[in-house]
């Protein structure tokens, strides 16, 4: 067992795991404090891809790009929330997920119609170029910083949530949203608020997946599966289940999916292992969901309710 | 019946056109319309199969697309070990459906709202990279069905056969589902899913109600998919993928949740829609059409948007909710 | 009773000429967008260069090109070719970019007994028991591509090499091809999910293994993606052989992490023969971009029909002499000499070539070897064709 290489798959591991706590931080406070599922979240991740490549293309500054990304996505985040989103607040949750899937639609398309259908690339910033020796190889240092940047966000929510009125409006908000309202806070406002900073986090984990992958119509989609899983897993409304989920789901589907095809290689041929051990490895995922919906519906580390 | 309402009437109407679809085709020198037509029948199938669960139990799934998955696979891997036998394949598919079912609805009946919602998506997801696994049987691009299911008296292979064979599926669903919806247990179901706790404060085990109306839900969609992979003669993982119940939903809504023919109405509009907008090139404004044809998942977007913010009762809801003459 | 004759002749040649001037209609599929769209939209383009250049005509016969998007998505193109036949009357299909959809429509298309000149896809099934008089591919057979790479890794002398590809009908078949020359065994074998782009945890898998040369096969955006992450992670000093990975129209996006890779193909824009010059300056010329390998076989395709097309004045519905004409192949193809197998698969010679940067600074391949001549595939022999 080689742990160096194993030490190398955890890093990978909390590199998707960043990308995932990103997303899922805004869009777990959403479903908690406003009860709204929001399908769209995956679309405004890919909008901040594409205008952080769009950005970045221009100016040659992955800097301009990521500020770029972060305030189209944040100021999106705002209109949609106060046109469209505010009329379905009371209504179920599937015509929630109906109408938001609409959105998914309209997105890829309007995207498809501006930039056309191949992929666009961002470059890796100079800086972040390189490679740092880590446990016996050589890590990308872009990978790196996405894993520091993460854990900034990370700090920060902790920082907002706790030591802020803001946060604590939050906190007061997702247990019950009316009795704040009642006490006169503008609870709209704070709606609002954590609609666009929940939009902003996905436009920015955009801008950092775009060096390491194609930015094209429909890339959110198959990162919106993973971030629900991850918000269920860790508890609907709170941001420290979701940092835990994304760990959870990082450390599964990155050096699970090795792992697990290096134990099925005892077992099976090799080709059959290759081919089934993915596959294996992304049910896992939905297996992990359903026992803790099954066991513990309200997440595994659900808001403390006082 | 009640053939004094407006509902009635629409209702027969549709079936009607269903019924005399081949002639039409025929004279119009379009088999296409055979291949469309039958694609809408089983697609409405399966939306009445989820309504009964959706639209009467209150159960929301989001997973759906699972069960038309292991009808279609019933077909293509017994296929592929050589059994053509199409009711050997469709019994196999029915009862690897009432396991699964059976499995699944244990775990989430007792669930509600968006619970019920991710975790009917989740099995669904597990199926989805289950078929991945299945790699002799094509794993992640599925496989070719060579023939399609010998039913003895049926040949299948001729696609008008295939039609009427679908068709009377679709009507026997109907009666099956009407007569389940006017019964004692369709009683029961309904009653669930306005009040739960009223029910079982009544004495009812909600739960075994629920359990059943989900297992036949799911047999019926098997059934769709069987018929569904026999059409394309093809089996896919990607008939499992969470945007085809997405999709489902969308036809029952359209159509109208709590109405038994709503769902019919809704594939019928959905598809034909969806067949329109991405192929109809009428001549008149090239360069829109254009458009349209690429882009036309925007407007498809749109429509469900609009529809789930205006009506609450869908197309045939609208109908039904008419005065009688 | 001249005149009769006469008249009678004339009334032929205007039924021909009637016939002629009915457009033949011609359904071209593939994959036009998203991750896996760049090789159609090649194969397109070439094709229509040729079409337009002659006024809309193949071989002075008028075509109507329905271009239709398979969207990597079998059932989709089983869907797509019902329609195509039943609603459109298509009497001829072309194009077809991925394995897995020629799989699911090739049966379709040749039980009914209507014409499927591929000019991409070539999986090991149609070259062998289920090949067909119906089908002709401009293109090569799938394990030709990995045959190539393997003989020369065989030949380079690597001894530990760390191969990966997508899990689908392609990626399996050019595993087996590499393997088949290489004949060593391989230090590892990855079949990454066909919807995984970022291969972190792969590439670690490789740092580790320290392989004395690593072979992949990813298309399209996959290789983009591949070939930058492989570059990210400082990899460059361990040489890429690759199949389709490396070449024409991934290079642009992947940039300078692309040079140095080697590759397999049948074709480079520095050949030299005539018709290949003027390909490549046509290309350049009306698209502003280097052609890649699918470019080169939609061109091929387009001048094989061509060349049928005129022999048979456009009538297609005699069949036998429509297969003569297409077996013929009597057009000068881009890669020098072309003939057909027994299967209506080339036979012709296989090359290696390496990702630079040329005298304009774009990056483009150069030939460096030819591991294998005027080779027939390898499964020739299971079809029962003669």
């Amino acid at each position: 067992m080689n742990w160096s290489l194993f030490a190398v798959q955890l890093l990978n591991s909390f590199q998707l795991g960043a990308l995932l706590f990103l997303l899922s931080a805004g869009l777990t406070l959403v479903f908690g404090i406003m009860n709204f599922m929001n399908l769209a979240h995956g679309s405004l991740y890919m909008v901040g891809a594409y205008v952080g490549a769009v950005v970045a293309a221009r100016s040659g500054s992955f800097v301009l790009a990521a500020a770029a990304a972060i305030a189209f996505t944040l100021l999106a985040g705002v209109l949609i929330e106060r046109t469209l989103l505010r009329e379905l607040y009371a209504r179920s949750h599937l015509d929630q997920v109906l109408c938001t899937f609409g959105l998914i639609l309209i997105a890829n398309e309007v995207v498809r119609y501006i930039w056309g259908p191949f992929p666009l690339s961002i470059s890796v910033p100079e800086a972040l170029g390189g490679t740092i020796p880590l446990f016996g190889q050589n890590y990308p240092s872009y990978r790196f910083a996405i894993i520091v940047a993460g854990l900034a966000v990370a700090l920060g929510m902790y920082l907002l949530i706790n030591k802020t009125r803001l946060g604590m409006l939050i906190r007061a908000g997702s247990g019950n949203a009316d009795m704040v309202s009642a006490l006169g806070a503008n609870i709209k406002l704070v709606n609002t608020a954590v609609f666009a900073v929940g939009a902003g986090l996905a436009g920015l984990a955009g801008l950092l997946v775009g060096p390491l992958v194609s930015v094209q119509p429909g890339m959110g989609e198959p990162i919106l599966i993973l971030t629900l899983v991850v918000i269920i897993i860790g508890g609907v409304g709170s941001v420290r289940g979701a940092f835990y989920g994304a760990l959870i789901v990082g450390l599964v589907d990155t050096t699970g999916r090795i792992y697990l095809q290096v134990g099925l290689q005892q077992l099976f041929e090799r080709s059959i292992a290759q081919a089934i051990g993915p596959a294996i490895a992304s049910m896992l995922i939905y297996v992990l969901m359903a026992v803790v919906l099954a066991v513990k519906p309200q997440g595994l580390f659900p808001v403390k309710n006082g | 019946m009640d053939f004094r309402h407006p509902k009635t009437w629409f209702a027969a109407t549709l079936l009607l056109a269903f019924a005399l679809m081949p002639a039409y085709a025929l004279l119009n020198g379009q088999p296409y319309y055979l291949t469309l037509f039958s694609r809408i029948m089983i697609y409405a199938l399966a939306a009445l199969a989820l309504n009964f669960v959706l639209g009467f139990g209150g159960l929301a799934s989001l997973g759906h697309a699972l069960y038309l998955g292991i009808g279609a696979y019933g077909v293509g891997i017994l296929q592929f070990h050589d059994i053509t036998n199409g009711w050997l394949q469709l019994g196999a598919a029915l009862i690897a459906g009432l396991l699964f079912a059976t499995g699944v609805g244990a775990v989430v009946v007792r669930l509600s709202g968006m619970t019920f919602i991710m975790i009917t998506l989740a099995f669904a997801q597990m199926g989805y990279f289950l078929a991945v696994t299945l790699k002799y049987y094509g794993g992640e691009d599925g496989r070719a069905i060579d023939v399609r299911s010998a039913m003895g008296l049926f040949d299948l292979s001729n696609n008008t056969v295939l039609y009427y064979f679908i068709f009377v599926c679709l009507v026997a669903a109907l009666w099956l589902f009407s007569r389940l919806i006017d019964s004692r247990f369709g009683m029961v179901l309904r009653g669930c899913k306005s009040n739960e706790r009223r029910m079982l404060a009544l004495g009812f085990p909600a739960y075994r109600y629920k359990l059943v109306a989900y297992v036949i839900s799911a047999l019926a969609c098997v059934l769709a998919g069987f018929l569904l992979a026999n059409l394309t003669k093809y089996s896919s993982p990607s008939y499992m993928q969470w945007t085809v119940s997405a999709d489902l939903i969308i036809m029952v809504i359209l159509g109208g949740m709590s109405t038994l023919f709503g769902p019919v109405v809704g594939a019928t509009t959905f598809l034909l829609l969806e067949e329109l907008l991405s192929s109809y090139k009428p001549g008149l404004f090239p360069g829109v059409e254009k458009l349209v044809n690429e882009h036309w998942p925007a407007l498809m977007g749109m429509f469900v948007i609009a529809v789930v913010l205006s009506s609450r009762q869908g197309i045939y809801g609208y109908v039904a909710g008419m005065r009688r003459r | 009773m001249k005149t009769k004759a006469v008249i009678a002749a004339l009334a032929l040649c205007m039924a021909s000429l009637a016939q002629a001037q009915t457009p033949l209609k011609i359904g071209f599929l593939a994959e036009m967008s998203g991750l896996y769209g760049a090789p159609g939209q090649d194969q397109y383009d070439a094709f229509m260069m040729v079409v337009n250049a002659n006024g809309g005509k193949l071989g002075g016969v008028p075509v109507d090109v329905l271009k239709e998007d398979t969207q990597f998505k079998p059932d989709v193109a089983s869907q797509i070719v019902d329609r195509l036949l039943e609603r459109d009357k298509v009497q001829l299909f072309t194009g077809v970019t991925y394995s897995h959809i020629m799989l699911a429509i090739h049966k379709k298309i040749t039980d009914k007994e209507v014409f499927l000149i591929g000019s991409n896809a070539g999986p090991a099934q149609i070259a062998g028991e289920r090949c067909s008089p119906f089908f002709f591919t401009t293109s090569w057979q799938n394990d030709q591509l990995a045959e190539v790479v393997g003989q020369y890794a065989a030949q380079k002398g690597y001894k530990r090499i760390f191969a990966l590809t997508p899990n689908y009908q392609a990626g399996k078949d050019f595993m087996a091809g590499f393997k088949r020359m290489y004949k060593m065994p391989l230090l590892d074998e990855v079949y990454t999910p066909l919807n995984q782009q970022d291969f972190s945890a792969e590439i670690s898998q490789i740092q580790a293994a320290k392989p004395d040369a690593v072979y992949v096969f990813y298309p399209g955006g996959l290789g983009i993606n591949f070939v930058r992450q492989y570059a990210q992670a400082g990899l460059k000093r361990i040489p890429l052989l690759n199949t389709a990975t490396t070449e024409g129209i991934n290079l642009p996006a992947q940039g300078d992490a692309a040079i140095g890779a080697v590759n397999g193909s049948f074709w480079g824009p520095d050949f030299t023969n005539p018709a290949s010059r003027k390909f490549v300056a046509d290309f350049e010329a009306k698209y502003k971009r280097i052609p890649s390998q699918y470019a080169a076989q939609g061109y091929d395709s387009a001048m094989l029909l061509s060349s049928a097309l005129a022999k048979v004045k456009g009538n297609i519905s005699d069949k036998k002499a429509f297969q003569a004409a297409l077996k013929a192949a009597d057009f000068q193809s881009v890669r020098g000499d072309f003939k057909f197998g027994n299967n209506n698969f080339p036979i012709h010679d296989m090359h290696m070539f390496e990702a630079i940067k040329d005298g304009q600074g774009r990056l483009t391949i150069k030939t460096i070897a030819t591991p294998l001549k005027a080779i027939r595939d390898s499964y020739a022999d299971k079809c029962a064709m003669k």
